[in-house]
């Protein structure tokens, strides 16, 4: 499984990928995270508003934070 | 209920009397009670924006035609969040989508004009009335602004060649239950207040000195007059006090009791939502200095019109 965290860089994004380590590390899972900050790959998913969570090239949020549970919560539905 | 508790705190409890006093109570009544307010305003935007967001707002545009497009487009800005830094994705990701330039610029107009601790500002100290007449207005600039823009030849300023989408958008596909909206709507909340909080005391506090203090003649005078360069001087004092509403509202309420007229304070708090240099700034890196220079002057020409037409009919 791949995660990859959508942001320029605001303080938000930084703080997701924050989040999405811990939750990473709880599930226990094998999981590659990967920060995406290129204006075009963004673009590419069709994101607009940061931070932008994608699971497998599957975009499952934007523009909001998202708490450790409600990701492990996100990696287990997947 | 509360103006009189306050009142007995302060000048009974605690003794203050006279100009002190007056100054006191109403510090302490309005700081509270704009307190309150801001909370549970600020709580409903943020519920109902959990049901918005910008990537189904443009799936909604893309495809619209363009005057339908600028009125669409200014109202999704009321409920949309929105924040400077996210101004380039945005305005690449509606291009993207083959939405108008002009449709974009009325989005990116009304989005900060209407955010929510400009609206939740407004109600405590205005009223709904006021509110209404702000957003209403600021709805009109966005509008107008957007489709004048469009009429110009300006996708040459923009300095990003964006490839358009291939196939069709894709939204996020997580629906979060009710419980993890309030959630939201909650941490939102408490962000935004843990930020202004303090501004809200401070413009409170200057304002009640105002209140206690300086006279009704002194205010009149200098911010009152319906000399005809009072709007254009309060839209020019606005620009560099972006994200201060908080700060700068209560200070404006005071200043319109005491006779400033309310064509120039509506000017003036526009042009402290609406004219943001930080935005300006960030889109300076995909947009043309003329493009920004446009955008900048439409707007200020609108905010200072309905300035004009508000001191002339009240």
């Amino acid at each position: 499984m791949k995660i990859e965290i959508l942001g320029t860089g605001c303080a938000k994004c930084n703080e997701l990928e924050m989040k999405v380590k811990q939750a990473v590390a709880k599930s226990g899972k094998f999981v590659q995270i990967e920060k995406v900050s290129d204006l075009q790959k963004i673009m590419g998913y069709g994101v607009m508003s940061t931070p932008g969570l994608v699971i497998d090239g599957k975009v499952v949020s934007t523009g909001k934070m998202l708490s450790a549970n409600e990701i492990i919560e996100l990696i287990n539905a997947y | 209920m509360w103006q009189e508790l306050s009142g007995k705190i302060v000048l009974e409890w605690l003794g203050f009397t006279g100009k002190l006093g007056d100054a006191l109570h109403f510090f302490l009544y309005d700081t509270i009670k704009i307190w309150f307010l801001l909370l549970s305003i600020i709580f409903a935007v943020s519920f109902l924006r959990t049901w918005f967001n910008t990537e189904k707002v443009r799936a909604y545009l893309a495809g619209k035609r363009e005057f339908t497009g600028n009125i669409l487009a200014a109202l999704f800005g009321i409920i949309t969040p929105f924040c400077t830094c996210s101004a380039i994705p945005l305005f690449l990701g509606f291009l993207q989508a083959r939405i108008p330039i002009g449709v974009t610029f009325s989005f990116l107009i009304s989005a900060p004009l209407n955010n929510e601790i400009a609206i939740a500002m407004l109600f405590s100290l205005f009223g709904w009335k006021i509110t209404a007449i702000y957003i209403g207005f600021g709805l009109f600039v966005a509008i107008l602004g957007g489709w004048i823009i469009g009429r110009f030849n300006v996708e040459q300023y923009v300095l990003i060649t964006v490839p358009p989408l291939s196939g069709d958008i894709e939204l996020p596909t997580y629906k979060p239950p009710f419980q993890e909206r309030v959630n939201e709507a909650w941490n939102n909340t408490r962000d935004i207040f843990a930020k202004i909080y303090l501004w809200v005391m401070v413009g409170v506090g200057v304002g009640a000195w105002f209140h206690g203090y300086v006279p009704a003649e002194f205010i009149a005078a200098y911010a009152g007059g319906d000399a005809w360069y009072t709007v254009p001087v309060a839209v020019l004092m606005g620009i560099p006090m972006y994200s201060s509403a908080a700060g700068v509202m209560p200070l404006v309420e005071v200043l319109t009791q005491k006779g400033m007229l309310l064509g120039s304070a509506l000017s003036f708090m526009m042009a402290v939502t609406a004219l943001s240099l930080p935005e300006a700034i960030i889109l300076k890196q995909i947009l043309h200095i003329r493009l920004i220079a446009l955008f900048f002057a439409i707007i200020t020409a609108g905010i200072i019109g309905i300035g004009f037409i508000f001191n002339t009919i009240l």
